[in-house]
């Protein structure tokens, strides 16, 4: 099975004017087909910087080298126009903070259409049954209010699935979740995993997950890459993870996720036993 | 809304009568006797303690502190603002209104050019930020916020007008009496919106919506203008509007660089000639200026931010 997304050797440099950071220092690894790919690792291990350096949403002042290939084809070396065509149509990307992410000034019906139409020769009419349909398939209830609504009216959660209807409404071969969960309360978070898994089992969709909770990561993907500072420090399933790591930062963060559990049923059983 | 811009209407009435008596006192307190000084303005051949004494009568300079203030309420609740000093056949309403329409065209044309120029430079800066083109501005900026307007006003009558012969020095009538004036009082308005709304641009493409702007894979110029600039020029509307009342206000010492008959002329003429109704009409119409154009852009951005709108 030849893999969707290929990263090589990927290097992301920060140039400032007296000295250069390496953010990313060679990361390499791929997803295939129907495939969820976790990538799991604490704030500036580089988990986002590798996916937007793939997708070409940094600016000049990076840095990037080696190679990432989409479909077997170069993303390093295309033209922005390329780039953007790729975006949002072949390529799906879903973020953290939905409340940020819309622009404030404009309702969410505009928003849509105009992902569509960036895409799309659709007229009006296409566009309207298209982005009820979208967010109908979202289990967004009154979809047509919804349209007039700008993003303050709407909760997070409801952002966040107009978001992933979005980012899966052209059929996008590659999926990207950038901490999709961080910001949302604990119910609408496992609503929104729930979404994920029913989009990769439906559409064969490949899917990178970017996060740095372990649990979550845990639902959703097959196989597990673990980064820090910049390199890539673990990989394999998520049992695999657990009982083999070597790196000591997966270590830690297995076992305080494991004792965080272990509290966390201590709790449940003592109630168990006053009841 | 209405509740609102009726409430903020009355919130005026008390603001403005403050306004007006702390500009009585300062005015008042200039010590010459403005009596003496009407009549030599007037050419009184021989200025005698019997004449100066008959004008302070006439004028009202006679009466008590208070009531002279509370004659100049009245005056400006009549609405015509009591008379001039210096020319008691003439109201000061009237002397105003003779003035207003110059200094309304000077600010109007300066206020297009502030437009018409800061946006589109402010824009370029910030899309090609670091550029050629950035640099160069940011230079012009410098220096053009550290001139002082009387200088540039001078500097640009010497090389365009003088040196070139390709505009006239001063005077008022036609429009190419208008452009050095204007261009000078708008100068220091074009720097500081270059700057403003290069600045916000900058801040805005670091918010997120930017950023999944961009992930959606939207056309580089629809990201730009229609949610970056669209999203910064929210901010500066306000800015903007409180610029209108400076601008007329400011145009002060470019009107008597350029001998401009607006009222910076007939304001500073009235300073020297101790016209205290005048100046002190003067300063309330800015005062009223600056509170009713921060009530209309207050409402602007309410109307323009769907997130201060009320919906149901």
């Amino acid at each position: 099975m030849s893999a969707v997304l290929e990263l090589r050797d990927l290097h992301v440099v920060l140039r400032q004017k007296h000295r250069s950071t390496e953010l990313v220092k060679g990361v390499s690894f791929s997803v295939e087909e129907g495939q969820c790919l976790g990538i799991l690792g604490e704030s500036g291990s580089g988990k986002s910087m590798s996916m937007k350096a793939a997708m070409g949403l940094l600016d000049r002042s990076f840095q990037i080298s080696g190679s990432a290939l989409f479909q077997g084809e170069e993303m390093l070396c295309r033209s922005a126009e390329e780039l953007r065509r790729i975006r949002g149509g072949r390529i799906g990307m879903i973020l953290q903070n939905p409340m940020t992410c819309f622009d404030p000034l404009y309702r969410i019906g505009f928003q849509i259409e105009e992902t569509f139409l960036a895409h799309n020769r659709w007229n009006a009419a296409q566009v309207r049954e298209r982005s009820l349909e979208m967010l109908g398939r979202m289990r967004i209830r009154s979809p047509e209010e919804v349209l007039e609504k700008y993003p303050h009216q709407l909760s997070g959660g409801m952002l966040q699935r107009i978001m992933i209807g979005i980012a899966t409404a052209m059929q996008p071969a590659l999926l990207i979740a950038d901490e999709p969960t961080t910001a949302i309360d604990a119910i609408t978070q496992f609503k929104i995993l729930d979404e994920l898994l029913r989009i990769k089992a439906e559409h064969k969709t490949a899917m990178v997950f970017i996060s740095h909770d372990l649990n979550a990561i845990s639902r959703v993907a097959d196989r597990i890459v673990v980064l820090n500072q910049g390199r890539v420090v673990d990989q394999g399933d998520f049992r695999h993870i657990l009982h083999h790591a070597k790196d000591p930062y997966t270590r830690l963060l297995v076992e305080k996720r494991a004792a965080v559990m272990r509290r966390y049923r201590g709790i449940l059983e003592q109630e168990a036993v006053y009841a | 809304m209405k509740r609102y811009v009726i409430r903020r209407l009355l919130m005026a009435v008390p603001l403005l009568l403050a306004i007006s008596f702390v500009c009585f006192v300062f005015i008042n307190l200039i010590p010459s006797n403005p009596a003496e000084v009407a009549l030599r303005v007037q050419q009184m051949p021989v200025i005698t303690e019997e004449a100066i004494a008959e004008m302070e009568e006439m004028l009202g300079l006679n009466k008590p502190f208070l009531i002279r203030y509370f004659d100049w309420v009245l005056g400006c609740l009549r609405g015509d603002f009591g008379i001039s000093y210096v020319n008691p056949a003439r109201t000061v309403a009237g002397e105003l209104a003779r003035c207003l329409p110059a200094t309304l065209q000077l600010a109007a044309a300066s206020f297009v050019i502030v437009v018409v120029l800061s946006i589109p430079i402010g824009f370029l800066c910030a899309v090609y930020k670091d550029g050629w083109f950035d640099k160069i501005m940011r230079g012009i900026v410098f220096v053009s916020t550290a001139m002082p307007a009387y200088w540039v006003g001078l500097l640009l009558m010497w090389g365009v007008s003088v040196k070139l012969g390709l505009l006239p020095t001063n005077g008022s009538g036609s429009v190419r009496h208008l452009i050095l004036p204007a261009f000078t009082v708008a100068l220091s308005y074009i720097s500081t919106y270059i700057r403003l709304i290069r600045n916000n641009m900058l801040e805005n493409m670091k918010q997120d919506y930017v950023l999944y702007a961009n992930v959606r894979g939207l056309p580089q110029k629809s990201v730009l203008v229609k949610h970056i600039l669209k999203n910064s020029m929210h901010t500066c509307i306000v800015a903007m509007g409180m610029s209108i009342p400076q601008l007329i206000a400011g145009t002060i010492v470019v009107e008597n660089v350029f001998s401009w008959p607006g009222l910076g002329t007939l304001c500073i003429s009235s300073i020297f000639n101790r016209d205290l109704p005048v100046i002190q009409t003067y300063v309330l119409l800015i005062g009223v200026l600056f509170v009713a154009f921060n009530l209309i852009f207050d409402v602007l951005q309410t109307v323009s931010d769907p997130r201060l709108r009320r919906e149901k």
